[in-house]
């Protein structure tokens, strides 16, 4: 963006931001950024992340470090689940005194 | 019949206006990176320091404005007032660089000392005899230190960089460092003040805004600039020869179309 500075510059490494929105509940995947290193991450993710009160603490990790699965292998990993319903537990008659189920 | 209106002291209300306009001038300063910053992530960072100062301005002159009782809003002193008026520092009302170019280590660089003195400031505040004040310096204290973190680690980083990043970084500090006099020459109306309980008089802070600059520039390999005799004037309402720039191109959409609402 500033036209002076030299832009031989090496971009800063990709970090991937979590963010847990309140106490109790788990960090949630919400973008990434570029950092030098994991504290100026942190500080850049409050800034990015969480300016309009998303949250109360954050995870950064190398997007490096993550390994994810092979959008070529969806098929074989997600499709043979597709006609397992009975795998959710929808069959129990829930008695009335067992509410917000 | 409105309420009775109880005009403060003079010395109150110029000693909040000191403090409102500087917030709200370092803020039009740093505003002017927005879009502009050296990456995305940090543009967003800069920008968001700028509005903390904002609604710290906000606050500030609201509350001077009610002590001085002659009906002015926020936006009538923000905005109407011509550059004698105004009584911020002259350190906020410098250019963002030294030369053609902005240049972000002057910019890091006077955040890290205008913070450094904020942080002690505000605290100070909490305690103040006027409990407005002292509500919004609740407030302000939180947001200052997150400034002073997040302009001692740029510095940090730009003295320990590289040689280009320490050169830029020493002579943004050199540049800035005279203007810090200002803070430590009291006067009249801040020993009044002093006296009244609204709050310390920055020569009071001095040696701990040294500790945490000396702390930084140590952790940066930077040099602590030697101190002049040269004290700037702002507070008395007479600037550098930028204020004016500044004003014009703050105030211009204000001034052509009174009262407008957005």
């Amino acid at each position: 963006m500033n036209a002076h500075l030299p832009d031989k510059t090496p971009p800063m490494p990709l970090w991937e931001v979590f963010v847990r929105s309140k106490q109790g509940l788990d960090h949630k995947h919400c973008g990434s950024l570029h950092a030098a290193d994991a504290q100026m991450a942190l500080r850049m993710a409050r800034d990015v992340y969480t300016r309009r009160m998303e949250g109360v603490s954050i995870w950064v990790v190398p997007s490096g470090a993550i390994t994810a699965s092979q959008p070529e292998e969806q098929s074989v990993d997600f499709d043979p689940m597709a006609d397992k319903i009975y795998r959710h537990p929808t069959f129990y008659e829930l008695p009335d005194a067992v509410r917000h189920m | 019949m409105g309420e009775p209106v109880v005009r403060a002291p003079a010395f109150h209300v110029e000693y909040i206006l000191r403090l409102g306009d500087s917030s709200l001038i370092l803020a039009q300063r740093l505003a002017q990176w927005c879009g502009h910053g050296p990456m995305l992530e940090e543009d967003i960072a800069m920008t968001n320091v700028s509005l903390d100062l904002v609604g710290q301005a906000r606050l500030l002159l609201s509350h001077a404005g009610a002590l001085e009782g002659l009906g002015r809003s926020e936006d009538d002193l923000a905005y109407q007032r011509d550059e004698p008026e105004f009584r911020n520092w002259t350190m906020v009302e410098l250019p963002n660089g030294t030369g053609p170019h902005d240049d972000y280590a002057v910019s890091i660089a006077r955040n890290l000392m205008v913070s450094a003195l904020s942080v002690p400031l505000w605290q100070a505040l909490c305690e103040s005899s006027d409990k407005h004040l002292g509500a919004i310096a609740a407030k302000s204290v939180k947001e200052a230190r997150a400034h002073l973190r997040h302009a001692a680690e740029w510095m940090i980083r730009f003295g320990d960089g590289t040689a280009v990043s320490h050169a830029r970084a020493q002579s943004a500090l050199d540049h800035l460092w005279p203007y810090a006099n200002e803070w430590w020459d009291t006067d009249t109306l801040e020993r009044e003040a002093v006296q009244a309980g609204l709050g310390p008089s920055l020569a009071s802070l001095r040696s701990t805004w040294s500790e945490s600059i000396d702390a930084v520039l140590a952790q940066a390999t930077l040099k602590r600039p030697t101190d002049s005799p040269f004290v700037s004037t702002g507070k008395l309402g007479l600037h550098s020869e930028h204020m004016g720039y500044l004003l014009a191109q703050m105030q211009s959409l204000a001034r052509r179309h009174p009262g407008a609402s957005w």
